[in-house]
C-alpha cells in the first residue's frame, strides 16, 4: 500500500464517520430543531406549556377578526387537522393572509388561546405571474365543480 | 486522444493557462450577469404573492448554489493536496475561499433584505439560515486558520481537515427545509420534480446561476495566480518571468 493509498482511504474514512456521526446527532436532536410546533402538536401536548414556542401552519379561511382597538388580531392557525385561537397586538407581516402560512411566537395560555408576541409570514416556494395564478385557481374550482356535478348526477342515477 | 492532465498539475505551467483563461472566463461572466439581470428585471413576470419584491431571487439563490457548491469544490482540492501532497491543489484551496465567503455573505445579506418585507423579519434561528451562517464562519475559519501558520505546507494540511470537517454541512444546508420544519421555503427546484417557478424566471435565474459561475471561476484563476508567485517566488521560473524585479 502506498502512502497516498493510506491518506486517501483516512481521509475517506475519516469523512465517512464524521458523516454517520453528524446524522447519528442530527437525529437525536431531531425534536429540537423544529423551528415551530403544528397546531396537531400543540393538540398533542407536545409543545412546552411554561415557555414561550413558535406555533406554525395556515390562517385558517375567514378566521381573522380585527378588535375595535385596531391593533390587536386575532385569528386560528390550522394544519387541517387540528387549529389554534391565536390572538396578536401588533403590525402583521404583508404576506399575512387567510389560507396563507403563517408562524407565530408566544405563550399558550391556559385558555387555550396562543398569545403571540411575534407574527411572521411563511411563503411557499412557487413563483408564478398572477394570471397563472388565476388560472391555476380557476382549473381547480372547475375541477371541484364538475366532481360535484358527477357526485350529483350519480345521486340521480342511483334508484331510490 | 493522449493529453497529459498531469501537465498542468504543476504551478509553473498551470500559471501562464489560468492567466489566457482569466480574461475568457470574466468576459463570459460579464455577458451572462447583463443577460441574466436584464431577464431577472424587465421580462420575467412579477409574481402573484410577492410581487416585485421576489426579484432579488435572481441574486440570492444564486449565490446561496454557490456558496454551497464552491466548498466542496475547496474540500474537494483540499482533500487531493492532503491525500497526493500536490501543492497546486492546495493553492486552489485556499484560492477559493474568499469567494466562497463572499457568496455566503451575500446570500444571507440578500436573504436577510428579502426576508423583512416578506416575512416580516431580518433573521430568524431556524435551520436553513443557522446552517449557513455556520458555512461562513467555516469559510472564515478556513483562511483565518491558514493564515496563523507560516509554513504553507502546514498551513494547507491544518486547512484541509478543517475544511473536510465541514463539509459536513453542506448536505444539511441543502437538506434542512425538508428533514426540519423551516421559517424558509422549500426549494423551488430539485432533482426528479419539475420547477415550481414560472419558465422566465427559471431562465433568468439558470443564466445568473452561470454568470456566478464563470466569475467564480474567473476570480480563483486570478486569485490562484497570485498564490503561485507568492510561494514560488524563490524559484528560477518565476524570476524569469518577464516583468519580474532583476
Amino acid at each position: 500500500m502506498k502512502s497516498r493509498h493510506k491518506r486517501l482511504a483516512l481521509v475517506a474514512g475519516g469523512v465517512a464517520v464524521l458523516g454517520i456521526a453528524a446524522a447519528l446527532i442530527l437525529n437525536a436532536f431531531q425534536s429540537n430543531l423544529v423551528f415551530f410546533y403544528s397546531p396537531s402538536q400543540v393538540a398533542a401536548h407536545e409543545a412546552p406549556h411554561d415557555r414561550s414556542f413558535r406555533i406554525g401552519g395556515l390562517v385558517e379561511q375567514g378566521s381573522l377578526q380585527r378588535q375595535p382597538d385596531g391593533v390587536t388580531v386575532r385569528f386560528v392557525v390550522t394544519d387541517t387537522a387540528k387549529s389554534v385561537p391565536v390572538l396578536y397586538a401588533g403590525i402583521l407581516p404583508d404576506l399575512f393572509k387567510e389560507g396563507k402560512g403563517v408562524v407565530a411566537q408566544g405563550k399558550l395560555e391556559a385558555d387555550g388561546v396562543f398569545h403571540a408576541r411575534e407574527v411572521l409570514a411563511k411563503h411557499d416556494e412557487n413563483y408564478m405571474p398572477p394570471e397563472a395564478a388565476d388560472a391555476l385557481e380557476k382549473a381547480r374550482k372547475a375541477e371541484h365543480e364538475s366532481q360535484r356535478t358527477l357526485v350529483m348526477e350519480r345521486a340521480k342515477e342511483t334508484p331510490k | 486522444m493522449a493529453f497529459n492532465w498531469f501537465k498542468y498539475s504543476s504551478p509553473q505551467t498551470f500559471y501562464p493557462l489560468a492567466g489566457r483563461l482569466v480574461p475568457f472566463f470574466a468576459v463570459l461572466a460579464a455577458v451572462l450577469g447583463a443577460i441574466g439581470l436584464y431577464i431577472g428585471f424587465f421580462v420575467a413576470p412579477t409574481d402573484f404573492q410577492q410581487g416585485e419584491a421576489y426579484r432579488i431571487i435572481f441574486i440570492h439563490v444564486p449565490a446561496a448554489w454557490m456558496s454551497m457548491f464552491i466548498y466542496l469544490v475547496m474540500a474537494a482540492w483540499a482533500a487531493l493536496g492532503l491525500i497526493l501532497n500536490t501543492r497546486l491543489s492546495s493553492m486552489m484551496a485556499t484560492a477559493l475561499a474568499p469567494t466562497g465567503a463572499l457568496m455566503t455573505f451575500l446570500a444571507l445579506w440578500t436573504g436577510a433584505l428579502w426576508g423583512k418585507p416578506m416575512w416580516g423579519t431580518w433573521w430568524a434561528w431556524d435551520a436553513r439560515m443557522t446552517s449557513e451562517l455556520i458555512l461562513l464562519f467555516l469559510y472564515i475559519g478556513f483562511m483565518a486558520l491558514q493564515a496563523s501558520i507560516d509554513d504553507p505546507r502546514r498551513a494547507d494540511k491544518a486547512g484541509a481537515i478543517l475544511a473536510l470537517v465541514g463539509a459536513v454541512n453542506v448536505p444539511i444546508i441543502y437538506f434542512s427545509v425538508k428533514w426540519w420544519n423551516t421559517l424558509h421555503q422549500g426549494a423551488s427546484i430539485s432533482v426528479g420534480r419539475s420547477p415550481s417557478m414560472a419558465s422566465t424566471m427559471l431562465l433568468g435565474m439558470l443564466v445568473m446561476a452561470l454568470a456566478y459561475w464563470m466569475y467564480s471561476i474567473a476570480v480563483t484563476l486570478m486569485r490562484v495566480r497570485s498564490i503561485i508567485l507568492e510561494r514560488e517566488r524563490n524559484t528560477q521560473w518565476v524570476r524569469d518571468l518577464p516583468g519580474a524585479p532583476a
